[in-house]
């Protein structure tokens, strides 16, 4: 019996009236977990029912415990009837599993039901006591950690990064059950929440196993996905980069990974400042060729047709951005064939080497070889066996060895920045993979290494390390693809390719010039309406062209704003019934290690119509201008294009081809040669045809962002250093009806431009108040819900920063004050309620006396570091004592630091807060979709939150409509979010994202209904400034820990 | 095509509060977004028609999800649903329940009923306030008088702590209360030039004077009824005109302390026992309900209105009722001073407030 979960319920309040006579509700609470199941008692006549109810135990196996969530119903009494249910809470125990986590649950859950939404909030509270688990073939994976982050969570050091996992559940959808045609819709939507929630758990569960397996202890850029397949299945999927991850304990590693990338945008990698772990090494473990996988499956099963698209030569080439040789440096050379073997055979050893990270430790990135990505098309009602995921399983293995192979054909033997997505339309389905070509530093990949090791690999990090990622991994004299190679405008030793894209963050290290931008590339294509095979071919045969186009575009648009590298590169193909949508988001920079980007050169096919060439000259003229004023918009003016980088303005054409012949001499020859190609590249756009001039037309309708503004896909605008505490996270949906009948592709395509670009514009306006402000993290989900609509979802963060030293990194100025002021404007100080105790426990200085110079500026941080550091550690040591007591004692810890309540009461607090629901103000919990909170330090993660909710209504003209139904959905969605980081005793979610938001709507009939799931990881955050974290926190855990049993 | 959905949350609720402003006010969507656009924000932020639109429909939809909590603002503190930081909650409040004072002048006095409600739309015309401003309003008012009405203690302290509002938003609740109660009459021709400031002021006078809570706020009793005893007691004021000699000495008191000290001596004198009448007879008469109701225009038509026409000053009014009170501490036989002081405190100051044009 490994485990005892606890649970009491407290209170309850603003119930609805249940009972139309007397307008007053008898309400009762049912607690059931697996199938165990207790009851309060009724608590008659009362919209605010104070239940106070004993502990409810439940002795539980821990694989349950992963698996189940804690449900909890609330009904209302009735002498006569059945009783009326009010709603649910399915709490998610996870968190409390983990000892680095959270240690109990308590706060007020908003009360859900499927139908009426939110009716009233119920407070409770739960805690988990672990014994140990001697059983060696267990199935339970308590204690490894998820993050959905794709970074190595701030406040940790990742020790090895162990690769790849992956899992993959299916089972019936309760929608298609033939009960369903009997129950009742919020029976039928509570059966599919459940669901999805037992699901999810026994995913993580299984991936825990595989971490434990393969030696780590934590999952790090965790991606969990559903795919409702309808008919064949629901199927739940994640895949995430197995870590092992070791807690900050002293000031100088906490510094190295902790410091928000805003403010170390330049800092030179830190290697020599890792600690030296002396610990002995684990003896090596050979990593199984993952005995997690799927058993290999014959990709050419009859039973499903696939037709996969993604032709590495034919939708690849064009997408992957080029790297440079390896075997070209010449000091390094020997040194680095030696490395070269080494991380191969280290990575070899898996299975796939793909990371889901996005972001990495100073030092891991070493080349860069371009995007891979791999789609293809299946038919779901073929599946042989649909309640087994081994059909699945086989596809997704099919992608990921493609995606494998192509890496290898740019050089490289990782993918990093990897994810996988599906799009489905009835029963085709559309896999996609994604991610980047890479070659990692092994001493990641090692055990030991890392620690002990680093001085072997001192000189790699010795070689700029701005550049380094952008030097090429293939080899140049056989090259995967025609590319143009210069050498590196940073180091000049190395080679570099003319444009790189990424699927990655932009490193920190790497320098810019100017700012970067969002760049979308958006395409329609119509099909025709076809079923089975048919439609999977004539799918499969439209996607190489969208991907072409697709790529066409964001080249041209990168090359209009003047910038010469994309990063977060993110490509969405969406399937409807008689239509296919192509989304590729990007943000654009100009990095100053590669070459200056050439023009656009428009070329008119039929050069003696002297008509048409006034149209080219003309159009010429506009793209000269467009590219002028958005090289001053993003202040792009390159630092030296001095000596020999001279060129002509508009650089003659030239073809591409003739550079790749050029390539193929001795490497020696070779520099001159390529310098003066360089510079010369433009890009030529024929005009043919209408369609081209239309192309080249809305090419142009673009707009850029108002003044004030800068947005971006990627965490980090490149460019912006000076982030201030500002911070606003939305979530936009727009559903498009396209009513003429006929429309064409170039109407689509305008019409789907016009959609994304009126977005954007309505956010700029929406968030003006925020100016200075950039759109951080703009993730856009298309999808085609029926035939005629389209629907767009967007999720982003608007930040606030500091416009007058945005362009300095070294700014030494405090930005105290801007940070108020930014704070006033936005009426949202990071303790809207907090205020009291954090004020009461830091009596003076800390919130106005400290200047924050050492925090903001990287340079006077690396001077001032010492005395950082040993700050550092003294809250460190502070935060470990603390950890130490919660783990021993399971009490109330946290829940402290976000009551508004004083720290006297916080002592009591486990007590008062059954009582003082009166007038107690509500725990402000801050949302983004980055990896962190800008001005505030991360002090703790508190276990990963992954919700799913089902709404439906029958009565949409009294919500005010699908807006009014989607709106309060959103709304209820946040709110449970919010309640749920507040209860495990956080203040904030990170790296949220809504990964679903599947809307159906039926206006004939006055119904609709939405599922969203959305995720992140609940921390606890403090405000940059607080040199401690709250001393009350400490004591609190220190009084309750007396009464406590032994967990451990 | 068309835009079938379109929605914004933010994690904080954003809320403009000029467009709060727009939807309290009563305008529709696209009212209110003519009204913007000629605020000149589009040029501002360089944004488009239909931008502009579908910010007015998100906020209004925002507005019209957070109305209910508005009807209870005490949840709107501890709800999870929206985020909206406390100062902003304060505001949202504050102008919810904040009145056209030309709205609030038409109903003073009136019973919050349906047949009220019935006449907004000829209120609205009359007011040029929208008819669905002049219901919310109207709601607001009905909703404060029963919260309120059943509860007990001090009327403003009560409103203050169950709507969430200013000391200066209470206490004009507090009057709408207290003249909803006790049915004012205040529609009247002759009082039409009173501003319903001038009755908050009256309201807040007889609240602090004339109800039970005024003498003895432990007691078990509500602020919003005047206190019964005391105008019982007030008829025996009547002594003060009945008896004649009573009412000469009082006369000849006042006006010895008079002479020479106003132009409107004469006028005064001559009116004395008119006017003095006209005093003691409200306040022998405030037992009945109909006269309680009728207390404002009985003091215009028997003592604002006669002073008028003699054309009495502001100071000549100060003057002649600060020596009307205290002369008749000085007759021997009038025993009832201290409701004499009770009662003619709050007329002072009612008739103060109220003599102008």
């Amino acid at each position: 019996m490994p485990g005892k979960l606890k649970a009491k319920i407290v209170a309850g309040r603003h119930l609805p009236v249940m009972d139309r006579a007397s307008d007053l509700t008898d309400a009762f609470v049912e607690v059931k977990f697996g199938n165990t199941t207790f009851k309060t008692d009724v608590y008659p006549k009362s919209l605010n029912p104070q239940w106070n109810s004993e502990w409810f135990k439940f002795e539980v196996d821990d694989e349950d415990l992963q698996d189940e969530p804690l449900q909890i119903t609330v009904l209302d009494h009735d002498t006569y009837s059945a009783n009326d249910a009010i709603g649910k809470v399915y709490i998610d125990i996870d968190p409390l599993l983990c000892s680095e986590a959270a240690s109990v649950i308590s706060g007020w859950f908003p009360i859900y039901d499927t139908i009426h939404g939110i009716r009233g909030e119920i407070n409770v509270l739960i805690k988990v006591e672990l014994f140990n688990d001697l059983n060696r073939f267990r199935q339970s994976s308590c204690g490894v950690k998820f993050f959905c982050t794709t970074s190595i969570p701030r406040c940790y050091r990742a020790a090895m990064v162990h690769g790849f996992v992956e899992e993959l559940v299916v089972n019936e959808d309760p929608e298609y059950q033939w009960i369903d045609r009997i129950r009742t819709p919020r029976a039928s939507n509570e059966a599919r929440q459940r669901l999805i929630s037992l699901m999810s758990g026994e995913l993580q569960r299984k991936i825990g196993l595989k971490v434990l397996e393969m030696g780590g202890n934590a999952v790090v850029g965790y991606l969990q996905c559903f795919d409702l397949e309808g008919e064949s299945g629901l199927v739940v999927r994640a895949i995430g980069t197995a870590c092992t991850l070791d807690k900050l304990t002293s000031g100088t590693p906490a510094s190295n990974a902790c410091n928000s990338p805003s403010k170390d945008g330049k800092e030179p990698v830190f290697g020599e400042d890792l600690p030296s772990f002396s610990g002995p090494p684990t003896p090596f473990r050979a990593l199984p060729t993952s005995s997690s996988s799927p058993p290999p499956f014959s990709p050419s099963k009859p039973c499903s047709r696939q037709s996969s698209s993604s032709d590495t030569d034919l939708s690849l080439t064009p997408k992957t951005g080029m790297g440079s040789g390896g075997s070209a440096g010449k000091e390094a050379g020997p040194l680095k064939t030696l490395l070269r073997q080494q991380t191969q055979t280290a990575l070899e050893q898996r299975e796939f080497p793909f990371f889901t990270l996005t972001s990495f430790p100073p030092g891991f990135l070493v080349h860069v070889g371009g995007v891979v990505s791999a789609r293809s098309v299946k038919l779901l009602d073929r599946i042989h066996n649909p309640d087994e995921p081994e059909t699945r399983d086989a596809w997704w293995e099919e992608i990921r060895q493609e995606i494998k192979s192509h890496a290898k054909a740019l050089g490289c033997h990782a993918v990093v920045g990897y994810s996988e997505s599906t799009s489905i339309c009835e029963e085709v389905c559309i896999l996609s993979a994604s991610g980047t070509a890479a070659i990692l530093n092994p001493r990641y990949m090692r055990e030991g290494c890392l620690d002990t090791g680093s001085t072997d690999h001192r000189f790699e990090e010795q070689s700029p390390p701005s550049c380094g990622f952008c030097h090429i991994p293939y080899d140049e004299l056989n090259m995967p693809f025609p590319a143009q190679l210069t050498y590196c405008y940073h180091c000049r030793r190395q080679k570099v390719p003319d444009v790189l894209f990424t699927t990655i963050d932009m490193p920190p290290e790497a320098a810019v010039t100017g700012k970067g931008c969002l760049i979308q590339a958006r395409l329609c294509r119509l099909k025709k309406k076809a079923q089975g095979e048919v439609n999977a071919t004539a799918i499969s045969n439209l996607l190489p062209f969208m991907e072409y186009e697709l790529h066409t575009q964001l080249m041209n648009k990168l090359k209009l704003r003047s910038m010469n590298a994309l990063f977060g590169l993110h490509i969405q193909i969406s399937v409807g019934e008689n239509m296919l949508l192509g989304l590729a988001s990007a943000t654009g920079v100009y990095l100053t290690a590669l070459p200056a980007p050439g023009g656009i050169q428009i070329a008119g096919k039929t050069p003696g119509d002297l008509n048409n060439e006034h149209h080219i000259l003309t159009i010429q003229k506009r793209i000269n201008d467009t590219i002028a004023k958005n090289k001053e918009l993003y202040q792009i003016n390159p630092p030296e294009l001095t000596e020999e980088l001279v060129g002509s303005p508009i650089p003659e054409p030239r073809q591409r081809s003739r550079l790749l012949r050029s390539h193929s001499e001795s490497s020696d020859e070779l520099s001159e040669l390529d310098l003066s190609h360089g510079k010369k590249d433009a890009f030529v756009l024929e005009i043919d045809d209408t369609d081209a001039v239309e192309d080249i037309h809305s090419l142009l309708t673009d707009n850029s962002p108002p003044t004030g503004f800068y947005s971006c896909n990627t965490e980090l605008m490149p460019g912006i250093y000076n982030w201030t505490s500002g911070v606003q996270m939305f979530t936009s949906v727009r559903v498009f009806r396209l009513i003429h009948a006929n429309l064409t592709n170039q109407g689509l395509n305008k019409i789907f431009t016009d959609l994304c670009e009126n977005l954007l514009k309505s956010f700029y306006f929406k968030l003006r108040s925020m100016i200075p402000c950039c759109l951080c993290h703009l993730n856009f989900t298309v999808a085609v819900p029926e035939e005629e609509l389209i629907q767009v979802a967007v999720t982003a963060v608007a930040m606030t920063f500091d416009k007058d030293h945005s362009q300095e990194k070294s700014a030494d100025k405090p930005t105290t004050k801007g940070c108020n002021e930014t704070e006033e404007q936005l009426q949202f100080p990071l303790e809207l309620c907090a205020d009291s105790s954090s004020s009461n426990n830091q009596p003076s200085s800390k919130i106005s006396g400290v200047p924050e110079s050492t925090n903001v500026s990287p340079r006077a941080a690396s001077v001032d570091y010492g005395s950082f550091a040993d700050r550092c550690s003294t809250w460190l040591e502070l935060l470990r004592l603390k950890a130490h007591t919660i783990r021993r004692g399971s009490v109330k810890t946290i829940s402290s630091l976000d009551r508004s309540s004083p720290l006297p009461e916080g002592r009591s607090r486990s007590l008062r807060s059954n009582r003082s629901f009166g007038g107690s103000s509500v725990t402000v919990v801050k949302m983004t979709p980055l990896s962190f909170l800008p001005g505030t330090r991360i002090i703790k993660y508190l276990g990963i939150i992954n919700m799913f909710f089902i709404r439906e209504t029958t009565s949409l003209r009294e919500e005010g409509g699908v807006s009014g139904f989607l709106h309060s959905f959103i709304a209820e969605v946040f709110a449970m979010v919010r309640a749920h980081v507040a209860a495990l005793g956080g203040n904030a979610v990170v790296s949220y994202s809504m990964k679903e938001c599947v809307l159906m709507e039926n206006p004939n009939k006055n119904q609709a209904q939405c599922l969203i799931n959305v995720s992140g990881d609940a921390v606890i955050c403090v405000k940059e400034t607080d040199q401690e974290p709250m001393p009350s926190t400490t004591n609190t855990g220190q009084t309750c820990s007396s009464g406590a049993d032994g967990a451990t | 095509m068309a835009v079938e959905l379109d929605v914004f949350v933010g994690n904080t609720t954003i809320m403009d509060e000029e467009v709060y402003q727009l939807w309290l006010d009563g305008y529709t969507v696209n009212d209110a977004v003519k009204v913007r656009m000629e605020g000149g924000v589009l040029e501002e932020c360089e944004a488009s028609a239909d931008v502009l639109l579908s910010d007015t429909m998100d906020q209004y939809r925002t507005f019209h999800m957070c109305e209910r909590l508005l009807h209870s603002p005490t949840k709107l503190a501890n709800q999870l649903l929206f985020q909206i930081p406390p100062h902003r909650q304060a505001i949202l409040i504050e102008r919810y329940y904040a009145f056209d004072d030309a709205f609030v002048r038409e109903v003073l006095g009136k019973k919050l009923s349906k047949g009220t409600k019935k006449d907004l739309d000829d209120i609205s015309a009359k007011t040029s306030v929208t008819l669905k401003s002049c219901r919310r309003q109207f709601d607001n008012f009905k909703r404060v008088f029963k919260v309120v009405e059943e509860l007990k203690g001090p009327l403003v302290e009560n409103i203050r702590q169950h709507f969430l509002l200013s000391d200066k938003l209470a206490r004009d609740y507090a009057a709408i209360v207290f003249f909803a109660n006790n049915r004012f009459e205040t529609g009247k021709r002759k009082l039409q030039y009173l501003t319903f400031q001038d009755f908050a002021f009256c309201a807040g006078q007889l609240i602090n004077n004339w109800t039970v809570g005024a003498v003895d706020n432990l007691v078990d009793d509500m602020d919003v009824d005047l206190d019964k005893e005391f105008l019982q007691e007030l008829k025996e004021l009547k002594i003060l005109i009945t008896d004649k000699d009573l009412l000469d000495q009082h006369k000849s008191l006042v006006c010895t302390a008079l002479r020479g000290k106003t132009k409107a001596f004469n006028e005064m004198e001559a009116n004395f026992k008119n006017l003095s009448r006209g005093l003691v007879n409200i306040a022998a008469k405030l037992t009945n309900t109909k006269d309680v109701r009728d207390f404002f225009i009985d003091l215009v038509e028997k003592f604002i209105e006669p002073c008028r026409s003699d054309r009495w000053t502001a100071a000549d009014m100060r003057l002649y009722l600060t020596h009307y009170t205290n002369s008749a501490h000085i007759l021997d036989t009038f025993k009832h001073q201290v409701v004499w002081d009770r009662y003619m405190g709050v007329i002072k100051s009612c008739i103060f407030k109220m003599y102008h044009d």
